[in-house]
């Protein structure tokens, strides 16, 4: 994997230290340990060591219904939190048999790629600033705000989001919010050519992330990478063109894909991504303006809570908030598994149903998890800067690695 | 290449296998297989190699919990045919008390961390994993929180029993 020489203990000149990088160290961006030796600074060996965030999303998810645990997804990659929430509705979706309205899937579409991009800008922006460069971090973090605004309008929250509801959304997207989306989709695009400019002939930049933590196909589908990470490898996977969900059929959109599996082809794999997610944001719009305006939600009164007017002045929608709140209402016996094409890659769902208003077991296949624990290994022989920037490019968040 | 039809796929595993591998279903189209624990390996490193096959990428290791099932535990694997765009589950059944099963490790490197899961919140021990310890959860702790005999609330309590709703 690595050119560079590698010294062992039985080499009489070496003198080894051991440094603790992490948990909580400002270049990791989160909180991740890693127990290096180091040789100079050079990396021997190292040992990563996880878990300092678990929270046990999975045990709680057995004792919730369904729609309460839409917000523990969130929580998952808070980076990108609606792809989650929309994952997990169609899993649910996908158990229950509920079809959702091509309205409903277009608008899906909107808000998972606006995500897409807000977990991009970050990651790009900082691989950005790791390597030295501030100025582009700042020009992009002005649109994730942008995003975040949208989100606003949408569910009313901007982190943590809890956007939509089993089959659709809680309300539909106001004008404000169509407005501001015109207004990103028209600034972004400047920016975001600016912030390339910027960094993908900068000599300094290439220098530093060129050939560095370069990862052969094969050695990326060894440790099941998925995502931006497994395409920069050469891999050209992607669960929305794959299996897609949501309507992705009915777009048109490239699945960019890098050659050399090295930071810097991570970073134009996102990069492009953006772009791709552009592309689809506004087919999506075009798509939407042929859709009934009113439709924001599958009719599934079984599951979809009332809105609270109704609650209080109509009785079956009484009688369903009832009967959905006290998980009154049968459900399949059977297990579903449903991927989505998250930020960071294939972010699973395998939810098991005993028929009951919980899951009986419920595992997020979570793509950070899994693709952080190439992250010791790889970093045998590494510069310690290098790793630094590989650990910024694999875009780990500690929230989806812990669960 | 296109899509393996389950059927095609269960015949052609069922010819290397006879009747080591059973299928449990198809819920949604992905057909879900059981097998036992002295021939998972065997079975996984045919669906890798299979030319035609080619289920190279593991996407998932986890475990389930029956607590009133005589074999309790389940480890269940979930493959990826990127070339044919096919899924695959596996499932294996082990007995409380007797919870070994070999490693995946020697296929997929992958397995590793997924591996170490399972066993943090199950207790499954994967005979000849390089580094089996736990992964997510304090390295003293005894239990397996993710079975069932460990309720997240308080058992005792109350208020949340469902003959007070009429169930």
């Amino acid at each position: 994997m690595q050119n560079h020489p590698v010294f062992t203990d039985n080499d009489p000149q070496s003198e080894l230290s051991t440094l603790n990088l992490g948990p909580t160290h400002p270049a990791t961006h989160g909180v991740f340990q890693n127990v290096l030796q180091l040789d100079g600074e050079r990396i021997v060996s190292g040992v990563s060591t996880i878990g300092y965030i678990h929270r046990a999303f999975e045990k709680i998810a057995e004792h919730r219904p369904f729609y309460q645990i839409t917000p523990l997804t969130d929580r998952l990659n808070y980076c990108s939190s609606p792809i989650n929430n929309m994952g997990w509705h169609m899993t649910v979706e996908k158990l229950l048999g509920i079809e959702t309205p091509k309205r409903v899937d277009y608008l899906r579409v909107i808000v998972m790629e606006l995500a897409r991009i807000a977990d991009h800008i970050v990651c790009n922006g900082v691989l950005g600033v790791d390597t030295g460069a501030f100025t582009g971090f700042l020009y992009m973090m002005e649109y994730r705000e942008a995003i975040y605004e949208i989100y606003e309008e949408v569910c009313g929250s901007r982190l943590t989001t809890n956007i939509g509801r089993i089959g659709g959304f809680e309300r539909n997207f106001n004008t404000i919010a169509f407005n501001k989306l015109r207004k990103f989709l028209k600034e972004f695009p400047v920016t975001l050519r600016e912030f390339e400019s910027l960094f993908n002939r900068n000599r300094i930049f290439v220098d530093r992330t060129k050939g560095v933590a370069a990862v052969t196909a094969e050695e990326a589908l060894s440790y099941s990478w998925s995502g931006p990470l497994l395409r920069a490898a050469g891999v050209d996977y992607d669960v929305r063109a794959m299996e897609p969900y949501s309507s992705y059929e009915d777009f048109e959109f490239e699945v960019p894909v890098g050659t050399n599996g090295d930071v810097y082809s991570r970073f134009l794999v996102r990069n492009e991504e953006m772009w791709q997610s552009l592309r689809l944001i506004e087919q999506a719009l075009v798509k939407l303006e042929k859709e009934p305006s009113d439709i924001f939600h599958a009719d599934v009164p079984d599951f979809y809570l009332p809105p609270k007017e109704d609650v209080y002045n109509n009785m079956e929608a009484l009688i369903y908030h009832f009967k959905i709140v006290m998980g009154e209402i049968p459900t399949p016996t059977t297990e579903v598994y449903h991927a989505v094409e998250g930020a960071n890659g294939e972010l699973g769902f395998y939810l098991v149903n005993d028929g009951g208003r919980s899951p009986y077991r419920l595992h997020f296949r979570r793509p950070s998890f899994i693709n952080y624990q190439m992250y010791a290994p790889m970093s045998r022989g590494m510069l310690l800067s290098d790793a630094i920037i590989n650990m910024s490019s694999l875009n780990v968040i500690a929230g989806e690695l812990d669960a | 290449m296109g899509k393996i039809a389950n059927e095609e796929l269960l015949n052609k595993i069922s010819a290397q296998f006879s009747d080591k591998v059973n299928s449990i279903g198809e819920p949604f189209g992905l057909l879900t297989l059981e097998t036992s624990r002295a021939h998972i390996i065997d079975v996984l490193t045919y669906l890798k190699n299979d030319p035609t096959l080619q289920f190279i990428y593991l996407t998932d290791i986890t475990a389930i919990h029956y607590p009133e099932q005589e074999k309790a535990i389940g480890v269940i694997y979930h493959l990826h045919s990127l070339v044919n765009n096919t899924r695959i589950r596996l499932k294996v059944f082990l007995a409380d008390g007797d919870v070994h099963i070999p490693t995946a490790t020697v296929l997929w490197n992958g397995a590793n961390w997924m591996e170490r899961e399972t066993y943090d919140f199950f207790g499954v021990i994967f005979d000849g994993h390089p580094d089996l310890r736990r992964i997510l959860n304090v390295d003293d702790m005894t239990a397996h929180p993710m079975r069932k005999e460990f309720p997240l609330e308080d058992p005792n309590r109350v208020d949340k029993k469902d003959y007070f709703f009429g169930r």
